[in-house]
């Protein structure tokens, strides 16, 4: 084996220096300065083992001093250190930004710079161009509505991400026991919830209606009035909340599942891309849009808005409830 | 100094910023972080929506027709709470749950000692 290996070697050699000579000489010598580099251990005489030994005890020894020193002195002093920046961090922020309060222009004062064209043009051309009497919501849903997709969207992922990390299945196992001894826990505040608290119950009967309606109100009413998809949304997801406390997961997941909230969600949010989509398309070619924007303060009007503000109050609500299921209990 | 009386409300909001700034920088334990974090996001939604408001005008919902920009508040500084407010809530509750498992993974909640318990695992 090692002849064969020589021989091939030999005749690798003669090969390079024919082809080209000074890379095969270059190679030649790097293999060599590594054998250099790297000495046999079997070929060592114990003298020299005996010095590797020590000069390894030594470095140990060093070692060992630098934890003490970290821990006896350094870290004691990195902390006093990081405390000492943080105060003075702070107070040197606190002096900018108080400082930057003494320059700004005085509260409530109509020559803001921030009074510019835009909300000028919001406020005098808005209901024309959006039909909705609320110009905040004709913003937000017309004129910004991309960025009120991404907000929906990122509503979206953050429960998403919520339930990957928090939601029990076959595999929770595996990564804490704590998290499967949760319900059995004396320490655990999922063991001391009220089971069948008939004040809450009746309570509940009275409000998880009129709290439900509520909410659907603002949010139909987003183009006419204070509120919108986002505020209804929450007051729907409270109503949820305060349902699900009375009268517990068992009864809510005969109309609530997580089915039911992937679908709802994936159904708005897709809505709500499409109708967006259309506006846009019709937007840029300059195309005249088939949706009427009706009379103003008419509940049918300002064309795409009430169906977008349905769309984020379903996203709003349905992420709420999600938020206070998952982090209780879970899973939905 | 008198500015900062007229202006007080900027500077009730800069104020609350700083204290949540303070809070997420000494605090060791995540949950307290997480609290100062929504401390910061309340100061900068006060300022927000201190800087939309001005003297003797109405909320931006167009009454009987009138359309005058003398008649009615700055309506951007509130779509931009708007905006803040669903994304502080989305981060604040990424933030918990990431700390609910790393409470499921090292037991504590103390960012010092985690990193400690972490640092010897990467041994």
């Amino acid at each position: 084996m090692a002849k064969k290996n020589k021989k091939s070697r030999w005749i690798d050699r003669m090969n390079g220096w024919l082809s080209d000579e000074e890379g095969a000489l270059e190679r030649e010598m790097e293999a060599a300065q590594e054998q250099a580099a790297a000495p046999d251990i079997e070929k060592l005489s114990p003298a020299e083992i005996r010095w590797a030994k020590e000069e390894q005890e030594e470095e140990a020894r060093i070692e060992a001093a630098m934890h003490d020193w970290t821990e006896k002195k350094a870290l004691p002093f990195a902390r006093a250190m990081y405390n000492l920046l943080c105060v003075g961090i702070c107070v040197t922020m606190i002096a900018l930004l108080l400082y930057t309060v003494t320059v700004l222009p005085a509260f409530g004062d109509p020559s803001h710079p921030i009074n510019n064209e835009v909300s000028a043009r919001y406020i005098e051309n808005g209901l024309q161009e959006t039909g909705a009497v609320n110009i905040v919501t004709g913003m937000i849903l017309d004129y910004r509505a991309f960025d009120t997709l991404g907000e929906s969207s990122v509503l979206f992922t953050a429960a998403m991400v919520v339930l990957f990390l928090l939601r029990k299945d076959k595999d929770s196992a595996r990564y804490s026991q704590l998290a499967q001894t949760m319900d059995q826990n004396p320490h655990s505040d999922t063991y001391y919830e009220p089971k069948n608290d008939i004040i809450l119950q009746k309570t509940a009967t009275i409000l998880v209606p009129i709290v439900l309606l509520l909410g659907v109100y603002v949010v139909l009413n987003g183009h006419l009035s204070p509120g919108g998809g986002f505020s209804g949304g929450a007051i729907m997801g409270a109503g949820l909340i305060l349902y699900v406390t009375a009268f517990g997961f068992a009864k809510m997941r005969r109309f609530f599942t997580y089915k039911t909230y992937q679908r709802v969600v994936l159904v708005a949010l897709l809505t709500y891309a499409l109708s967006k989509c259309y506006s846009f398309y019709t937007g840029a070619n300059h195309i005249e849009s088939v949706i009427p924007l009706g009379t103003p303060g008419a509940i049918l009007s300002s064309g795409l808005i009430l169906v977008l503000n349905i769309c984020v109050g379903f996203i709003v609500a349905c992420t709420m409830y999600c938020f206070y299921a998952v982090f209780r209990k879970g899973e939905l | 100094m008198q500015f900062l009386l007229v202006n007080y409300e900027q500077t009730a909001a800069v104020i609350l910023f700083c204290i949540g700034f303070t809070t997420m920088l000494l605090h060791k334990n995540l949950l307290k972080k997480i609290i100062g974090m929504d401390i910061m996001d309340a100061g900068i939604f006060l300022f927000l929506a201190c800087q939309g408001f001005i003297k003797g005008r109405v909320a931006p919902i167009v009454e009987n027709g009138v359309q005058d920009v003398e008649a009615y508040i700055n309506p951007v500084p509130a779509g931009l709470v708007l905006t803040g407010i669903v994304v502080s809530v989305s981060v604040t509750a990424l933030m918990l749950a990431l700390t609910v498992r790393l409470y499921y993974r090292y037991h504590t909640l103390n960012l010092d000692e985690m990193i400690a318990l972490a640092g010897k695992e990467e041994v």
